[in-house]
C-alpha cells in the first residue's frame, strides 16, 4: 500500500475549500440581474382550489411575474414523473396520479405548490405572496398509514380506491402457511416504521438561468444526480430536447437520498427563466423543508417467524402498509417493494418467505428513499422478530442468530427472495463485535446500573443490505425506468497529469479524494496530478449518479473500465516507442516497459507521444489518451455485519441514553478507512435519530406538526458517545474492485441494534412492543403502564 | 434605507440595507462571503455562527444593524493566508467534515469554546455543540478534531 493508495486514510482534497468558506453551494451563485422566486404552498392538507387572484401580488413592490396552476396548463407543461412501475399481486400496474408542478385544481398535502411570485428580491417575493387569495374548499383527509385503506377512509385520488397504490406480493403465503403449520414456536411482532424527514444540513435550491442568445437552459440545483434531473426535467416537464438544458450540481450539503428526486421547483425556476427573461434562484427556508423534502420510512407491519424445536427459522410472513404520501415521488414505488421484500431473509437461512406490501396515498408529503432506503425497514422488520424469536424460545440473542446464519462457505448463497448473495462471513462479525462490546460481561454492568437506579439493555442488529444499485436488466424486469450503469472518462493530459469525470456525484462523501486514490494507484500518477470533475452535465458524460452506496460499486469499476482501455492504448503507444512486441509490454507504477529489459517510457511520454504523434503508429492508433467507459453491474453488492448497541434507561424520565455502540461491518475492499469509518458515524447518528429521537407527526386534521426544529428531534452530540467502529471485510466477487459500499450501513444496521436493547432493558418489566422512536415519553409510559399492569 | 459600517475580517465596510436585513443575509448577500451558511429559520443549526467582537453569535439571530462599529470574523477570514486556523487544520486532520455544510459554523463555534475552556472535556464538547447540528459526521470526529485543536492551541 503507498501513502496515498488503496487502503489510505488520505486526508481529504476537498476539505480545504470546505474550511475556509469557499465550498460553492447553489444558494452561493448569484447571478447578474438575477430574481428571487417565492413558492405560495397549500397550508390545508386537501382542498379544492376554487379561485386564485394574484393581481395585488403581481402590482406588489418589486413583483416581476406571478404564476399559477393555470399557467402551467397553458404552457402545456407535463408533471414530474415517477421513474418506476411496480405490478401488483394481479398483474395491474399500480396507480400513477398526475404530480402537477403547480397544483390548478386540488391541494393534497400541506406544502403543495400552489403559485410561485417572482420579485426583486427574496423578501418582496414572499411578502407579494402574502397578497395572493387562494379560495380553499376544504376536502376530507387521510394522513394515517395504518387507517388509509379502512374503510370511511378520505381519498387522496379517486382513482385510487382504498388509498391504494399497489398491493403487491413476493414468495408463495400457502408454503409459507404450511412451513408455519410445523411450527414449534412462532414469533410475531407489530411494529411502526417511523416516518422520517431527511434534514440534510443545507436545505434544497435552485436556481433557473436562460440564454435568449442561445435559447439554452441552465439549472443549478442541489442534486445527487444532474443527468437524471435535465433527463426527467427535460423530456417529461418542460419538453425541451436535452442538448439545450444544462444541470449543475456543485457542493451539495448533505442529501441522504432526499436529493435524488425530481423536485417541482426545479422545473418553476428553469421554466420561469425564461418567461421573466432573468435567472430565477429559489431557496427553500427549512420550513418548506419539512413539507417539500420527500420524507422516508412509514410503514406499518405484521410479521411472523416460525421456527422449530432447535431454534431454526422454518418460514417468515410479513404484512406491511406503506405509505407513499400524496404524490409518487421519482423512485418511491421501489422503496418498500424492491429495496425491502428483497431483504428479508436477512443474514440467515429462513427457507420461506412470504411478503405483501400495501401502498397507500395519504394527504402527506410524498415519501421516498431516504439513507438505506427500504433495507432499513426490512432489517428492523428482521432484527427484531429474530430478537422476539430468542425470547419465545428461551435461545440468547446471539445463540439464534448463529444458529441460523448463511454459513461462510455457502456462498454465494441464494435466497429464497430472488437475490443471490455472493460473500460474507456473519460468524466472525458478530463474533468480533460481541467481543468489542463485552457482551459477555453485560450482566454485571446491568446490576451496576440497576444499583443506580438505571435499567441497562443490551441488543444485537447482524444486518444484511444490498447495494451498488444496480443491474439494468434486473431492475428494469421489475419495473424500472431507467438503467442504472454508472459512467467515467479518464483523460490523460499531454504532460501526464489526469482528470477524472464521473457521473457519480459526491455531497459529502469524499470521492474527490476516494476516487482520486483509486486512479492514483492504477495509474501510477501523484494525487496532486489528479482531478475528480463531477456534477455538470456539460462536463461529464451521462451518468446515472449517487445513492444506494453505489459510487464506488458501480462508478468506481467504471473508472477500472476506462483505465484499462487507457493502459491498453498506452501498451501500443510504448511498443511502438520502444520497438518491441505489443505483448512483451508490462505497465507499473505509471510507467511501460518491455519486460526483462531495462527498456521504459514513463506514462507521461506515452501521453507526450499521443498528443504529439510524430513518432506514432498513426496508421493503427489515433491519437489522443482519454478513455471512457460505461458500467453496468452485473449483481448487487452486499454489504453487512454486526451492530452492537447498549443503552441506560432512567426510570423517572424514561429518557434513554446510548452508552455504547459497537459496529463491525463487512463493506468489501476499503479505498479510504478515515471514510469509510466517517460514514458509518454519520449512518448511526442517523439510526439513533430513529430510534430514539425522530419521528414526523401529522395530527388529525392533517397538519404537520413536526415543522421545525422546534418539534422535531435532530440527533445532536451529546446524544451520542464515542462509538467504536471497525470493518471485517469479505470482498465482492463481481466487480472488479471487490468494493460492497459503506453509505449507508450505519443507517440500516443500527436501529434495530438500538431498539432491541431498549427492550431488553424494558423485558423485565413486562413491556412488550414500543414503537420508534423511543421517546421519554414514550419510554416513562412503558414503564409506568407495566408497573400500574403488575399492581 | 439606514447605512451600516462594521469591520469584517479586518476589512471596513458599509452599506446601505433594509432595517429587517440580518447579518448573515448581509454577509452573504451584500459582501459575497457565501461561508457563512444558513440551514434554518429557527436559530438552531448553527451553521450561520461567526465572531462579533471575538464572541460566537449566529449570524441569523442578528440584525446588521445591531453590528453596527462591531468587528466581525467569518470563516474566511480564519486562516492566515494559506496557513490554516489549528481548528480548521485539526477539522481537517480528523475527517471532522463531510459535506461542509455545518462545518463554518462548527468551526466557528468551536474555537470560541477553546477561548472560554482551555481543556474542554468530551462531555463538555458535547454539550457546547448543543447549538450546531451536523447530519453528516455523527460529531464522532468533531468532538475529537476540537479536542486535538485545544491541546494545539494550548502549545
Ligand atoms: S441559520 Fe440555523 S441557527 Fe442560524
Ligand atoms: S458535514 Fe454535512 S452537515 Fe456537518
Amino acid at each position: 500500500m503507498s501513502a496515498t493508495g488503496i487502503g489510505a486514510p488520505v486526508r481529504r482534497i476537498e476539505d480545504y475549500r470546505f474550511l475556509t468558506g469557499r465550498g460553492t453551494y447553489t444558494d452561493d451563485l448569484n447571478q447578474p440581474n438575477q430574481a428571487h422566486a417565492y413558492i405560495l404552498r397549500s397550508p390545508h392538507p386537501h382542498a379544492r382550489i376554487k379561485g386564485i387572484k394574484t393581481a395585488k401580488a403581481a402590482k406588489a413592490k418589486g413583483v416581476i411575474a406571478v404564476l399559477t396552476g393555470a399557467d402551467v396548463v397553458k404552457d402545456d407543461l407535463g408533471g414530474l414523473p415517477c421513474g418506476w412501475q411496480v405490478t401488483d399481486r394481479h398483474g395491474k400496474p399500480m396507480v400513477e396520479p398526475p404530480h402537477p408542478i403547480l397544483v390548478s385544481d386540488i391541494a393534497r398535502h400541506v406544502g403543495d405548490q400552489v403559485a410561485v411570485v417572482i420579485a426583486e428580491t427574496h423578501q418582496q417575493a414572499r411578502d407579494a405572496a402574502e397578497l395572493i387569495e387562494v379560495d380553499y374548499q376544504v376536502l376530507p383527509s387521510a394522513t394515517s398509514t395504518a387507517a388509509a385503506a379502512k374503510k370511511g377512509a378520505a381519498l387522496v385520488w379517486d382513482q385510487a380506491p382504498n388509498n391504494l397504490c399497489y398491493d403487491w406480493i413476493l414468495g408463495d403465503e400457502q408454503a409459507a402457511n404450511a412451513a408455519f403449520a410445523k411450527a414449534k414456536h412462532v414469533a410475531k411482532v407489530d411494529i411502526v416504521n417511523n416516518r422520517l424527514i431527511p434534514n440534510a444540513m443545507e436545505p434544497r435550491a435552485a436556481v433557473g438561468v436562460y440564454d435568449a442568445a442561445k435559447d439554452h437552459y441552465t439549472l443549478h440545483t442541489t442534486s445527487q444526480n444532474p443527468h437524471v434531473i435535465r433527463l426527467l426535467m427535460a423530456a417529461y416537464v418542460l419538453k425541451l430536447p436535452e442538448h439545450k438544458v444544462r444541470v449543475n450540481a456543485p457542493d451539495v450539503g448533505g442529501a441522504f437520498g432526499s436529493k435524488i428526486f425530481h423536485y417541482a421547483e426545479e422545473a418553476i425556476v428553469t421554466w420561469a427563466a425564461k418567461k421573466v427573461r432573468r435567472p430565477v434562484r429559489w431557496t427553500a427556508e427549512r420550513s418548506e423543508s419539512f413539507m417539500s423534502d420527500a420524507h422516508g420510512r412509514d410503514h406499518v407491519t405484521h410479521a411472523e417467524l416460525a421456527i422449530d424445536a432447535n431454534g431454526k427459522f422454518l418460514a417468515m410472513k410479513v404484512y406491511t402498509i406503506a405509505n407513499m404520501g400524496a404524490y409518487l415521488s421519482t423512485f418511491a414505488p421501489c422503496v418498500p417493494t424492491y429495496l425491502y421484500a428483497l431483504l428479508l431473509a436477512g443474514t440467515y437461512t429462513t427457507p420461506t418467505i412470504f411478503c405483501e406490501v400495501k401502498a397507500v396515498f395519504t394527504n402527506t408529503v410524498p415519501v421516498d428513499a431516504y439513507r438505506g432506503a427500504g433495507r432499513p425497514e426490512a432489517t428492523y422488520v428482521v432484527e427484531r422478530i429474530v430478537d422476539e424469536a430468542a425470547k419465545v424460545t428461551g435461545i440468547d440473542a446471539a445463540e439464534i442468530r448463529r444458529r441460523n446464519f448463511i454459513p461462510r462457505d455457502a456462498f454465494p448463497y441464494q435466497t429464497p427472495v430472488v437475490v443471490q448473495y455472493d460473500s460474507g462471513d456473519y460468524q466472525s462479525t458478530l463474533d468480533m463485535a460481541l467481543k468489542q462490546s463485552d457482551y459477555a460481561g453485560f450482566e454485571k454492568r446491568r446490576a451496576e446500573s440497576a444499583k443506580k437506579g438505571k435499567l441497562r439493555g443490551i441488543g444485537l442488529s447482524t444486518y444484511i443490505e444490498a447495494c451498488g444499485i444496480a443491474p439494468s436488466a434486473v431492475v428494469g424486469s421489475v419495473g424500472a425506468r431507467a438503467g442504472l450503469y454508472e459512467s467515467a472518462l479518464i483523460r490523460v493530459h499531454p504532460t501526464g497529469s489526469v482528470t477524472v469525470l464521473t457521473g457519480s456525484h459526491s455531497h459529502g462523501q469524499g470521492h474527490e479524494t476516494t476516487f482520486a486514490q483509486l486512479v492514483s494507484e492504477r495509474m501510477g500518477v501523484e494525487l496532486k496530478n489528479i482531478e475528480v470533475v463531477h456534477g455538470d452535465t456539460d462536463k461529464i458524460p451521462f451518468g446515472m449518479g449517487t445513492y444506494g452506496s453505489r459510487s464506488l460499486a458501480v462508478g468506481g469499476s467504471a473508472m477500472v473500465k476506462a483505465m484499462d482501455k487507457i493502459i491498453a492504448k498506452g501498451k501500443k503507444i510504448a511498443a511502438h516507442l520502444l520497438e518491441a512486441a505489443e505483448a512483451d509490454i508490462e505497465f507499473k507504477d505509471g510507467t511501460f516497459s518491455v519486460a526483462g529489459t531495462d527498456k521504459k517510457k514513463a506514462l507521461a511520454e506515452i501521453a507526450g507521444a499521443a498528443y504529439v504523434p510524430h513518432n506514432y503508429p498513426i496508421n493503427e492508433l489515433e491519437p489522443g489518451l482519454e478513455e471512457q467507459a460505461f458500467y453496468d453491474p452485473s449483481n448487487f453488492t452486499f454489504p453487512g455485519g454486526c451492530h452492537v448497541a447498549e443503552i441506560e434507561i432512567d426510570r423517572d424520565t424514561g429518557v434513554v441514553q446510548l452508552v455504547n455502540f459497537v459496529a463491525v461491518d463487512d463493506v468489501g475492499r476499503v479505498i479510504n478507512p478515515m471514510i469509510v469509518e466517517g460514514q458509518v458515524h454519520g449512518g448511526v447518528a442517523q439510526g439513533l435519530g430513529q430510534a430514539l429521537l425522530e419521528g414526523c407527526v401529522y395530527d388529525a386534521d392533517g397538519q404537520l406538526i413536526t415543522g421545525s426544529y422546534m418539534d422535531y428531534t435532530m440527533p445532536r452530540a451529546d446524544h451520542l458517545p464515542t462509538l467504536k467502529v471497525s470493518t471485517h471485510n469479505t470482498l465482492c466477487t463481481h466487480n472488479p474492485l471487490g468494493v460492497k459500499g459503506v453509505g449507508e450501513v450505519g443507517a440500516i444496521g443500527s436501529p434495530a441494534a438500538i431498539m432491541n436493547a431498549v427492550h431488553n432493558a424494558l423485558a423485565p418489566l413486562g413491556v412488550r412492543e414500543i414503537q420508534m422512536p423511543a421517546t421519554p415519553e414514550r419510554v416513562w409510559r412503558a414503564i409506568h403502564g407495566a408497573r400500574r399492569a403488575a399492581e | 434605507m439606514p447605512a451600516v459600517s462594521m469591520t469584517v475580517n479586518g476589512k471596513k465596510v458599509s452599506a446601505d440595507v433594509e432595517p429587517r436585513t440580518l447579518l448573515v443575509h448581509y454577509l452573504r448577500e451584500h459582501l459575497g462571503l457565501t461561508g457563512t451558511h444558513v440551514g434554518c429559520d429557527t436559530s438552531q443549526c448553527g451553521a450561520c455562527v461567526v465572531h462579533i467582537n471575538g464572541e460566537s453569535v449566529k449570524s441569523c439571530t442578528v440584525l446588521a444593524a445591531q453590528a453596527e462599529g462591531a468587528k466581525v470574523t467569518t470563516i474566511e477570514g480564519l486562516a492566515d493566508g494559506d496557513k490554516l486556523h489549528p481548528m480548521q487544520e485539526a477539522f481537517r486532520e480528523h475527517h471532522a467534515l463531510q459535506c461542509g455544510f455545518c462545518t463554518p459554523g462548527m468551526v466557528m463555534s468551536a474555537i470560541d469554546l477553546v477561548k472560554k475552556n482551555k481543556n474542554p472535556s468530551e462531555k463538555e464538547i458535547r454539550e457546547w455543540l448543543s447549538g450546531n447540528l451536523c447530519r453528516c459526521t455523527g460529531y464522532h470526529n468533531i468532538v475529537k478534531a476540537i479536542a486535538a485543536a485545544a491541546q494545539t492551541m494550548r502549545g
